[in-house]
C-alpha cells in the first residue's frame, strides 16, 4: 500500500480539529517554508510536476508564473471548492476532515504567489464541508495562521470563504471569478487569462483545493519525492472518487500511475454480485466513456489522455452490463443542457438540442439520420466556444455513441 | 502601427484596433452579432471566427487585436463551415415568424443567413417557448423568442446610460432577456437598444406595424431636439401612402457621428418628429381682419407684409427670431433687419419648462442653433430691446408690428397674462411657423414655414459643429422654408433678388460672418465641421 498523503488522517473521528492536525505535523513546517524566497517554492513546485486536479491537468507551478513580477496592485489567490463535475466528491472530504491543510496550502501558495487575499468558492450544497472549513478558519485566525504577520514572518494572509449556489458552471474558474464578484456567474473572455486579470481585474490564480492541499508537502519533503510518486509527467498522488456499480464506493488516494483496472478491482473491490464491467466514465462525466476492454490504462493525465479521454476531476463512474447507454447519454446530456450559462451559441442552443434527441432516441421515438446529426452537431460546435464547458459535453456525445452505436441503433425503429 | 495581412492583402492598423475593424477597413466584412463598436467586448455569438497564422482553432475576430505580422484569413472553408454552423445554431429555436415581424427587410438574421445559412433544416423537435410581445417600457416591446441572446441590449444599459434595467436570465437555451424586478426600461435613451437589436427581438412600439422597411426612403438630417445636434437618418414612406395613417416620416434613426453622438440619440429626438405631419400645420398663409381670417397666395401675401413693414418707424418693430431656424434663415433675416434698421431683435425667449440635461448627450438648450442664432448676430442692435422688453413695450403701444418666428410666447417662463396683452396691444401681428400655436391664432398675417425635413439647410450645435440636413419629403399645403419667406420679403422690400438655394446663401454667409469663415456648404459633408475658434 502506497503511502497516503492527503488522506492520512481521514481513519481519524476529529481528523478536522486543529489540534489534531497540529499533533500530526500540521503548521509544523510553515514558519521555515515563509522564510524561503517565493521564487524557490514556485520552482520547487514546477519541479514536483504537480498538476491541476480540478479538471484541467495544466502545471501548478507553471500558472503561477504568470502572475506579472513587481504587480503594484493586489494579487489574489482563489480555491476552487465548487466541485460541481459529476462523479466527483474528493473536495468534499479534504474540507469536511481535513480542512486545516487546505488553510496551510493556501497559506503557502498565497506566499509564493504574493497574494494577501484569498478566497474559497464552496460549492452552495456544501453545507457541512462549508461549516468545518469556516470553523477551521476561524481556529487558525485565533491561532495566529491567518491574519496579520503570521507567525512572526510579516506575512499578511486573510481569507475570504464563500458560498456559491449551485451552479456547476460556477467552477470553470472565470465563471467562479464572475460569480465572485457578485455577477452572474458567466465565463469571461480569454485573453486576458486569470493570472493577468482576474478576480476584481486583479492578477489571480484559481486552483482546486487538492492541488493546493498538495504545495505544503512538496514544499517540505522535496519536488523530487514528489515527482517521484508519479509518471514521467505527473508528480504525486491523487483523490480518485469511484462510483456507480462498484462494491466499495469511495475516494482513493493513489499514485497517479496507478491503472484504472488497478483501480476498480484492486482497490476498490471489483462489481458487485459478480455482474460484468460495461463500460467506466474514468475523470468526471465530461471524459469521453472507456469501453471494458480499454481500462488497462493508467490514469494520470497523459495516460488518459493517449488513451483519447481525460483524467478531469479523477471522477471514475463505473458501470455494469446493466446500464442503458443511451439512457445514460441522456442523463448526461440533460444535465449538460440544464447546465450550460448560455451565453454561447453553439453550447447554448446544441446542449438543448442534443437532449432533445437523446431522450426521443430513449423513448423509442428516433430517427435514423439522430446518431449522425447529434455527432454532426456536436463535432460543430467543438472548440468554439468561451469555455470548456461545452467540450466537456461533447466529451460523452460522441463517445457513448461511437463506442456503443449499436444500442442506440436497436432503439431507433426501423 | 501594426501591419497585418487579411486575405491577402495587407493593411496598417493602430494598435488596439480589433480584427473586425480592421477588416472592415479593407471593405471586408466578417458576420457578428454580439460585437458593436459602442460597447464592451462580449464574444457570444461566436459568428465572427477566422483563422489565424498556423492555429487550427479559429478564433473570435472582436477579440483579438491586430499584431504586426499577423495573418488573417476570413473565408477558408474551415471559418465558413463553422459559421454556417453558428447559423443553424441560431435558428433552430428560432419562431421563423418574418411575416409578421417588424424586422423583416432590416434583419441580420435574413441577411446572414442568405449568406451562410445551412438551408436545410434538421431541427425536427418541439422549439423553445418564450414570451412573446411584452412591453418593456414606454417605447420597447420585446420578443423573447426572436431574441439571439446578444447580450447589446443588456451592454447599452449597462455600460451607455448606466441604468442597468435589463439582464438575462435563466440558463441554457432558456436564456431570456427582461427586465430585473421592478424595472421598467425608461431611461431617456431606451429606444436604442432597438436599433441595436440585431434581431426583431427589440422593436419599437411607435413604429410597429406601421409601415415594412422596404417602402421606407432615407434622408440624413441633425435632430432639431436640442443644441447637441445629433446626426440621424429621417426614414419616410411616399411609396405606401395609406399606411400609418398618411403620416410621411415613420421614424428617426441615429447616424453615426465620432464627434458628436456616436451611435445613439435620445428618446425625446427620436420621437420629437411628430409635429410634421399633425393636423396643427399651417398650409396657406393667411391675413386676418378682426375675426375674418382669409387664406391668400404667396403673391398677395409677400407684398402685404413688406408694406406693414416699411409703414412702421424701425424703433416700432419688433423681430423675434428663433434658434429653431437655420443658419440660412437667421442670415437673411439679420441682413433684412439691417436693411430696415430694426434695433429691437432677439432670439432668446426662455421656456416654461426648465430644460432637462445630462452628461451623455442631452443638453439643456432644446433649440438646435442657438451658436448659430448667436455667431450671425440675431440679439439685439445697440439701444434695441431684448425679447422680453419688446413685450414690454408692445403693450406700453411703443411697439406696434412684431414679427415673431417659431416661438410660442405663452409657452415662454414670462407671465402668461402679460403676453397675452402685449399680443392684443398690437397693431400688427405677424407670425411665421410650421404649427399653430398660442401665438399664430391673433396674428393678423400668418406665414406657414416648412419643417426641417421638408428643406435643407445648416445648424451650428452648442460646440459650434456646423452641420448639414438634407430634405426628405416636399413641404405641406403652400408652407416655404423660412429662408425663401424672409428672401421673398426682403425682395419686395428692394433688398435685391431672392437668393436660389440654401447653398447660396451659405456661400455669403461664409464670406460675411467670420466664425464661418473657410467653410463651405459642400465641404461640411456628413459630418460637419467647427466653425472659427474665437
Ligand atoms: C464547466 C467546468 C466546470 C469546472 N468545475 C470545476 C470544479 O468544480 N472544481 C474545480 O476545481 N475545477 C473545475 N473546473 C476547472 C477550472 O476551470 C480550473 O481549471 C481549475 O479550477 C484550476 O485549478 P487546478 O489547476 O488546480 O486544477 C471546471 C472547468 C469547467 C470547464
Ligand atoms: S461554452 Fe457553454 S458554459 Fe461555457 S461560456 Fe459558453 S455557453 Fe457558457
Ligand atoms: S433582445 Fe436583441 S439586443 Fe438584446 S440580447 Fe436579444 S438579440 Fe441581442
Amino acid at each position: 500500500m502506497a503511502e497516503l498523503i492527503l488522506t492520512r488522517n481521514f481513519h481519524r473521528p476529529d481528523s478536522h480539529a486543529l489540534r489534531l492536525y497540529q499533533e500530526t505535523g500540521g503548521y509544523e513546517g510553515l514558519q521555515r517554508v515563509l522564510a524561503l524566497p517565493p521564487v524557490t517554492i514556485i520552482e520547487t513546485v514546477k519541479k514536483s510536476n504537480l498538476r491541476g486536479l480540478g479538471g484541467a491537468g495544466f502545471p501548478t507551478g507553471v500558472k503561477w508564473g504568470f502572475i506579472p513580477k513587481g504587480h503594484p496592485g493586489p494579487v489574489y489567490l482563489v480555491i476552487n471548492a465548487d466541485e460541481g463535475e459529476p462523479g466527483t466528491f474528493k473536495d468534499r472530504y479534504l474540507l469536511e476532515r481535513d480542512p486545516h491543510a487546505l488553510i496551510e496550502g493556501m497559506i503557502v501558495s498565497a506566499y509564493a504567489i504574493g497574494s494577501h487575499l484569498a478566497f474559497v468558492y464552496i460549492r452552495g450544497e456544501y453545507v457541512q464541508p462549508w461549516r468545518r472549513f469556516a470553523r477551521a478558519v476561524e481556529e487558525a485566525y485565533a491561532a495566529g495562521f491567518l491574519g496579520r504577520n503570521i507567525l512572526g514572518s510579516g506575512f499578511d494572509l486573510d481569507v475570504v470563504v464563500h458560498r456559491g449556489a449551485g451552479a456547476y458552471i460556477c467552477g470553470e474558474e472565470t465563471g467562479l471569478i464572475s460569480s465572485l464578484e457578485g455577477k452572474k456567474g458567466w465565463p469571461k473572455l480569454k485573453p486576458p487569462f486569470p493570472a493577468i486579470r482576474g478576480a476584481f481585474d486583479a492578477p489571480t490564480i484559481v486552483n482546486n483545493v487538492e492541488t493546493i492541499c498538495h504545495v505544503p508537502h512538496i514544499v517540505q519533503r522535496g519536488a523530487e519525492w514528489f515527482a517521484a510518486l508519479g509518471t514521467a509527467t505527473q508528480g504525486g498522488t491523487r483523490m480518485y472518487s469511484v462510483s456507480g456499480h462498484i462494491r466499495q464506493p469511495g475516494v482513493y488516494e493513489l499514485p497517479v500511475s496507478v491503472t484504472l483496472r488497478a483501480l476498480i478491482y484492486e482497490h476498490a473491490g471489483g462489481l458487485p454480485d459478480g455482474r460484468r464491467l460495461k463500460a467506466v466514465v474514468p475523470g468526471g462525466s465530461s471524459a469521453p466513456i472507456l469501453r471494458a476492454d480499454e481500462i488497462e490504462v493508467a490514469m494520470d493525465v497523459d495516460g488518459l489522455k493517449n488513451a483519447g479521454t481525460m483524467a478531469g476531476s479523477a471522477g471514475v463512474i463505473v458501470m455494469d452490463e446493466t446500464v442503458s447507454i443511451p439512457e445514460a447519454l441522456m442523463v448526461v446530456a440533460r444535465f449538460y443542457a440544464h447546465e450550460s450559462c448560455g451565453q454561447c451559441t453553439p453550447c447554448r442552443e446544441s446542449t438543448g438540442w442534443i437532449f432533445k434527441m437523446a431522450q426521443r432516441i430513449v423513448e423509442g421515438k428516433g430517427r435514423k439520420e439522430d446518431l449522425d446529426t447529434i455527432l454532426d452537431v456536436a463535432r460543430r460546435g467543438a472548440g468554439t466556444t468561451i469555455c470548456a464547458f461545452y467540450d466537456g459535453a461533447v466529451g460523452p456525445y460522441i463517445s457513448y455513441i461511437e463506442k456503443f452505436r449499436d444500442e442506440f441503433e436497436a432503439l431507433i425503429p426501423k | 502601427m501594426p501591419k497585418l495581412t487579411i486575405d491577402g492583402k495587407e493593411i496598417e492598423a493602430p494598435a488596439g484596433t480589433n480584427l473586425i475593424e480592421a477588416a472592415r477597413r479593407l471593405g471586408i466584412e466578417i458576420p457578428h452579432y454580439c460585437y458593436h463598436p459602442g460597447l464592451s467586448i462580449a464574444g457570444q455569438c461566436r459568428l465572427c471566427m477566422v483563422e489565424i497564422g498556423n492555429n487550427p482553432r479559429p478564433q473570435i475576430a472582436c477579440n483579438i487585436q491586430v499584431a504586426e505580422g499577423m495573418v488573417v484569413r476570413t473565408e477558408t472553408a474551415k471559418v465558413l463551415a463553422t459559421r454556417q454552423s453558428i447559423m443553424e445554431f441560431h435558428l433552430i429555436n428560432h419562431p421563423l415568424d418574418c411575416p409578421v415581424c417588424d424586422q423583416a427587410g432590416e434583419c441580420w438574421l435574413q441577411i446572414y443567413y442568405m449568406k451562410h445559412g445551412l438551408y436545410e433544416p434538421r431541427m425536427m423537435d418541439e422549439k423553445v417557448h418564450k414570451p412573446k410581445a411584452v412591453p418593456l417600457g414606454p417605447h420597447v416591446i420585446l420578443d423573447a423568442e426572436r431574441c439571439i441572446l446578444c447580450s447589446r441590449c443588456v451592454r447599452f444599459c449597462d455600460e451607455i446610460t448606466g441604468t442597468g434595467e435589463l439582464g438575462i436570465f435563466q440558463r441554457g437555451d432558456h436564456s431570456e432577456i427582461g427586465l430585473f424586478p421592478g424595472r421598467e426600461l425608461s431611461n431617456p435613451y431606451s429606444a436604442n437598444v432597438i436599433d441595436i437589436c440585431p434581431v426583431g427581438a427589440l422593436t419599437d412600439r411607435d413604429f410597429r406595424f406601421a409601415v415594412r422597411v422596404w417602402y421606407l426612403e432615407t434622408a440624413k438630417s441633425i435632430c432639431p431636439g436640442c443644441s447637441r445636434g445629433c446626426n440621424i437618418e429621417v426614414h419616410y414612406n411616399l411609396r405606401r401612402p395609406h399606411h400609418n395613417q398618411g403620416r410621411r416620416v415613420a421614424r428617426l434613426k441615429p447616424r453615426y457621428n465620432r464627434e458628436v453622438n456616436r451611435w445613439w440619440i435620445c428618446d425625446a429626438g427620436r420621437y420629437g418628429y411628430k409635429f410634421v405631419d399633425d393636423p396643427s400645420r399651417l398650409l396657406l398663409p393667411a391675413r386676418r381682419a378682426d375675426t375674418q381670417a382669409d387664406e391668400v397666395v404667396w403673391e398677395e401675401i409677400i407684398p402685404l407684409v413688406a408694406a406693414r413693414l416699411s409703414a412702421y418707424r424701425p424703433e416700432e418693430i419688433g423681430v423675434l427670431a428663433s434658434p429653431q431656424m437655420a443658419n440660412e434663415d437667421l442670415f437673411l433675416l439679420r441682413r433684412l433687419v439691417d436693411h430696415l434698421g430694426i434695433p429691437n431683435v432677439d432670439f432668446r425667449v426662455p421656456s416654461r419648462a426648465s430644460g432637462d440635461e445630462d452628461r451623455i448627450l442631452i443638453k439643456a438648450d432644446k433649440n438646435p442653433n442657438t451658436r448659430g442664432a448667436e455667431l450671425i448676430g440675431l440679439g439685439p442692435r445697440p439701444g434695441g430691446l431684448d425679447a422680453r422688453g419688446v413685450l414690454r413695450a408692445a403693450r406700453e403701444r411703443r411697439i406696434k408690428c412684431l414679427w415673431v418666428l417659431h416661438h410660442d410666447l405663452l409657452l415662454s417662463a414670462w407671465p402668461e397674462e402679460e403676453t397675452r396683452e402685449a399680443l392684443r396691444a398690437l397693431d400688427c401681428l405677424i407670425f411665421q411657423g410650421s404649427n399653430a400655436n398660442g401665438v399664430s391664432p391673433s396674428a393678423h398675417y400668418v406665414l406657414p414655414s416648412a419643417t426641417w425635413v421638408e428643406r435643407e439647410g445648416t445648424f451650428a450645435n452648442f460646440e459650434g459643429r456646423v452641420q448639414r440636413f438634407w430634405k426628405a419629403v416636399e413641404p405641406v399645403g403652400a408652407a416655404l422654408p423660412d429662408w425663401e419667406i424672409i428672401g421673398r420679403i426682403g425682395e419686395a422690400l428692394g433688398m435685391g433678388p431672392l437668393p436660389a438655394t440654401a447653398e447660396a446663401i451659405f456661400k455669403a454667409l461664409a464670406a460675411e460672418v467670420i466664425a464661418f469663415r473657410g467653410l463651405s456648404y459642400r465641404e461640411l459633408r456628413d459630418a460637419g465641421k467647427p466653425v472659427a475658434s474665437s
